[in-house]
């Protein structure tokens, strides 16, 4: 590949390099959790609750203990007891009460996987059944059992309403309400999902001698594990030992390493208890009944306008079944707070929150955060209006437009904005204004008269500059230059496919004035890798490359100091080389090499040369030659600098909603064309198109692959994905009855437009883009499948039966 | 008592091109037979029942799910994994270089068993459309891509294959 630079100076960002962890994945040499062993490892296994709320009366491990092969079986009794969770409600090992079908109640280290399984199955639990709550209208109700009877600290609680609160009023409310000449409302649920990462979840514990933690875990959130698993080692009278972990290559994330596991500190103690390495990996199985899923909501919106469309109020409240225990999951309202208060212009909003606590499986995080569960409500709620005021919903959502510049509601600052032309590029894409509206009109094949197409489109907002929910929101990245001219990056966040190394890679290389392919990023190591808060909120590439261009500054200025002593000895060396070939070659005016000072330097493509001599090979030098130079001499010197990235953001107020949590944020539209079964119920996708504000390409490939794949997650939500449960068990833990799209369900084409709005705050101008491409996808489908049927789904996933119900009810056959 | 290696016989077959012999139990699946005793660990445990083909495998150049084939039934046969698909020098092969270059790998866990299932319809189909492309590798699931960038990969590596077969003709001398 050439190295030309583009106008704004850059040589790699941009460019559809290979991604730096390409190869070895389609090697098959890439070591996930799964392939990976220890000298005298352990294999453990969980005994998992067979009740979703019980007293437990016994436990009893005798047999599992005496199965050859078994080398520790650990329960609440022979265990210090470890609480997790940020509200600290969960009790690593149940002695007294299980609370879900996945409650944890005991484990077993055995000498292979299928010892440990086969001890697991000799466990005898019993229970004394308690009633349960599987909603939370069942929790909810006067008189409903207690999922938990008192607060880590002992308080009674007398409810299962969790005490998290989050908020926003802003506005005029009553006066929004009276100047709506046209309201919509509804009540929208989202299901359980499944986040199903290919490589399900597990982790290696082990100490050493002095009892120091070594873990190696699948986590998405490194230095906050190693402040968990830290604050634990007391308890096993291992206070002031440190913890390192160690991130190997991910099989997917999608938001289920944003917390520490009931199964990683079972590993941690049974490799205390054996002094041997310690590996619990997840079947399938198990990460679908075991690791928690995405919540599910119910959510009442409404939405009026004036006359002309424009909106004049908005009023959102959400229920969210947390299941038994609070991951970070939690604390999705956090995010819902931006679509709430800040998709599309609004005066006056009133967002309210309310989590319960069940006996359903707990729940944590899943890409996109809450922010699906109501953007699907308000961008449905918003076609209604449309329809009521008579209005194109493309021209309402062009007239409520967000705006670059604009300060929203919950106090988001908007730096740039996109969303104008999303909404315009995605029309385009549809045949917007020829399809709109005409869903009714079968094609032209009388033989498919059953057939009805249609149009809709659905837009976002979310964080693109990092989202400060905790104390920092903060990178650090260390660039180390070594003998060969290669720069070693070590940064916190954690590579999980998403094409953070592909990013971080072109922009170090640009940053720094190398190639791509002399970048070389360190695998995720508490040990190496400087803090970081965590690879969530579509963060990633955005903290690491502004990390990284505050550290290649430093870099640079280092070496371009350090060079003024080793430049003319170089330079001549270049000169004798040079006339070994040809006598004749003329040397460089001395003056100008003798006299180079650190500002006359640039690199570029691992080459030194002076600024005004860039085409000049005789006063080049290369890289790891002159870092050898610099290094191999007399009070010599190698570099690795240090940079702390911390955004411009402030930590919302979470009562209120208010507060600028991120340092820009980013849009999108998506718009499909669906064909519907009118007989069947099936909705066929014929097209879709998304056009993203993505502030600027970092890395084509890698992006395309975060829309297209986010996309794909959107329509299994929006058509068939859900995690059932009965009565707090779930019952379709395969992929044989839970089902995400495979090839043939993506075979329409899709239309993908990067806006490209150059973010002051981003590197490069980059915005992240981790989550956006699912979070309008099931609102764009249903908004189609309403112009082509004109049935109003409220429920996700659209399944051919609540379209068929819809249908019929429509037809007056309810 | 019996342990699982008493029971345990001797299998041989051929692994990527080498004879292999192990001991495997009567009931050992074919894929903890490579990723254990032959220490093939690019073949991937995705799900356990043949639903997702993270563990696809070629049997004499037959796509099997390695999660469901009992290992004894490999006795002598020719078993091809994702090791053994290279262009022949241990450099990536046609479909391995467009996977990286098109996009077609992210968290690469699929990765191996998608592009074993690909190789298998290159071989049946040297000029697949993308329908028949979907259509072979509908038992691989991915959670990352949305398969758009696989597909173009799998289309690349077919047009690529085909040029080098034909400019292998051309170099015999052959008749195209």
């Amino acid at each position: 590949m050439s190295a030309a630079r583009d106008a704004a100076g850059r040589t790699w960002v941009g460019r559809a390099v290979d991604r730096p962890d390409g190869a070895d994945k389609a090697a098959g040499r890439t070591l996930y959790i799964h392939d990976i062993t220890r000298p005298g490892m352990l294999h453990g296994k969980v005994k998992f609750s067979a009740d979703a709320h019980a007293r437990i009366k016994r436990i009893d491990t005798s047999r599992a203990e005496r199965l050859p092969g078994v080398r520790a079986v650990i329960t609440a009794e022979n265990t210090p007891q470890i609480r997790i969770g940020f509200l600290r409600d969960n009790v690593v090992l149940k002695g007294e009460k299980v609370r879900q079908f996945r409650d944890e109640i005991a484990a077993v280290a055995a000498v292979d996987a299928a010892t440990a399984a086969a001890a697991v199955e000799l466990i005898d639990v019993e229970y004394e059944p308690l009633p349960g709550v599987f909603s939370p209208d069942e929790a909810l109700a006067e008189g409903a059992p207690l999922v938990h009877e008192t607060a880590p600290d002992g308080t009674p609680l007398t409810t299962n309403a969790m005490s998290l609160t989050f908020g926003h009023e802003s506005g005029d409310m009553e006066a929004g309400m009276r100047a709506a000449v046209h309201v919509a409302e509804g009540t929208y649920s989202t299901p359980l999902i499944q986040q199903s990462c290919m490589g399900t979840a597990g982790c290696i514990a082990e100490f050493d001698t002095a009892g120091n933690l070594r873990i190696v875990a699948k986590t998405q959130i490194p230095f906050l594990a190693q402040r968990d698993f830290t604050r634990i080692l007391p308890a096993l009278g291992l206070a002031g030992r440190t913890v390192r972990v160690i991130v190997p290559a991910l099989g997917g994330g999608f938001g289920t390493g944003l917390d520490t596991h009931p199964y990683e500190y079972i590993s941690i103690l049974l490799a205390w208890r054996t002094g041997r390495p310690v590996k619990i990996v997840y079947d399938r199985a198990e990460e679908f009944a075991c690791l928690s899923p995405r919540q599910s909501s119910v959510t009442r919106v409404t939405q009026g306008c004036d006359a002309a469309g424009r909106l004049t109020f908005r009023r959102i409240d959400v229920v969210q079944d947390n299941g038994a225990y609070a991951a970070w999951g939690a604390t999705y309202p956090s995010v819902m707070l931006l679509p709430a208060t800040s998709l599309y212009r609004v005066p006056a909003v009133s967002f309210k929150a309310q989590l319960v606590y069940t006996n359903n499986p707990y729940c944590q995080a899943m890409r996109g955060y809450g922010n699906p569960e109501v953007t699907w409500p308000i961008e449905s709620t918003l076609d209604d209006l449309a329809q009521a005021a008579g209005v194109d919903p493309l021209e309402m959502r062009l007239r409520n437009c967000n705006e670059p510049g604009e300060v929203t509601p919950m106090d988001l600052r908007v730096t740039t904005c996109g969303l104008r032309e999303c909404l315009e590029k995605t029309g385009e894409s549809l045949g917007w204004s020829e399809k709109r509206g005409r869903g009714s009109a079968p094609p032209a094949d009388g033989a498919r008269a059953h057939l009805r197409r249609g149009v809709g489109l659905a837009s976002l907002i979310h964080v693109g500059g990092g989202g400060k929910i905790y104390r920092s929101d903060g990178s650090g990245i260390i660039l180390k230059a070594d003998d060969f001219g290669s720069v070693n990056v070590s940064y916190g966040g954690v590579e999980m496919g998403q094409g953070l190394h592909a990013a971080l890679s072109v922009a170090v290389a640009d940053a720094v004035g190398v190639r791509p392919e002399n970048v070389v990023v360190n695998q995720t190591d508490t040990a190496t890798c400087p803090w970081d808060v965590g690879t969530h909120a579509s963060r990633g590439a955005f903290m690491a490359c502004n990390a990284a261009l505050l550290a290649a500054e430093k870099l640079r200025a280092r070496i371009f100091a350090a060079a003024e002593d080793v430049y003319a000895e170089e330079v001549a060396r270049n000169v004798a080389k040079a006339r070994r070939r040809d006598a004749s070659c003329e040397p460089p005016p001395p003056d100008v090499v003798a006299g180079a000072r650190a500002a006359d330097f640039d690199l570029r493509d691992g080459r030194l040369f002076l600024r005004e001599r860039p085409a000049d090979e005789l006063t080049s030098v290369e890289f790891g030659r002159l870092l050898r130079a610099i290094h191999f001499r007399d009070a010599g010197t190698v570099f690795a600098v240090d940079a702390f990235y911390e955004p411009p953001t402030e930590l919302p107020d979470w009562e209120r909603g208010m507060g600028n949590l991120s340092a820009n944020y980013a849009y999108g539209t998506q718009g499909a064309e669906v064909e519907v079964d009118t007989e069947t119920g099936e909705v066929r996708i014929l097209r879709m198109a998304a056009a993203h504000d993505v502030g600027r390409v970092l890395h084509p490939t890698a992006l395309k692959g975060q829309i297209y794949g986010a996309l794909a997650q959107g329509i299994g939500y929006a058509l068939y994905e859900e995690v059932r449960t009965e009565r707090g068990r779930v019952v379709n833990a395969g992929f044989t009855d839970y089902k995400i799209p495979t090839a043939c369900e993506m075979d329409f084409p899709i239309d993908l437009h990067f806006v490209e709005t150059n973010d002051p705050s981003g590197p490069f101008g980059a915005k992240g883009v981790g989550e956006p491409g699912l979070v309008p996808t099931a609102p764009a489908i249903a908004n189609a499948i309403h112009d082509a049927v004109g049935v109003r789904i409220t429920d996700l996933p659209i399944t051919p039966e609540r379209v068929l119900a819809a249908l019929r009810a429509k037809r007056g056959e309810a | 008592m019996e342990t699982r290696e008493d029971a345990a016989v001797p299998l041989s077959f051929e692994l990527n091109g080498e004879t292999v012999a192990v001991r495997a139990a009567p009931a050992a699946r074919l894929l903890d037979v490579l990723r254990g005793p032959c220490g093939r660990t690019g073949t991937k445990e995705g799900c356990g029942e043949g639903e997702c083909g993270a563990c696809s495998v070629l049997v004499d150049g037959r796509v099997v799910n390695a999660c469901l084939y009992a290992a004894l039934d490999v006795e002598g046969c020719r078993v091809t994994t994702i090791e053994g698909l290279h262009d022949g020098a241990g450099g990536p092969s046609a479909l391995q270089r467009a996977f990286v270059t098109l996009g077609g790998t992210q968290c690469g866990f699929c990765t191996p068993g998608m592009i074993v299932a690909a190789e298998a319809l290159l071989a049946a189909n040297p000029d697949p459309a993308a329908d028949d492309i979907r259509g072979a590798l509908r038992g691989n699931l991915c959670r990352c891509t949305g398969y758009v960038q696989i597909v173009e990969a799998v289309r690349s590596a077919a047009a690529a294959r085909r040029a080098g077969a034909d400019a292998a003709r051309a170099a015999a001398g052959a008749p195209s």
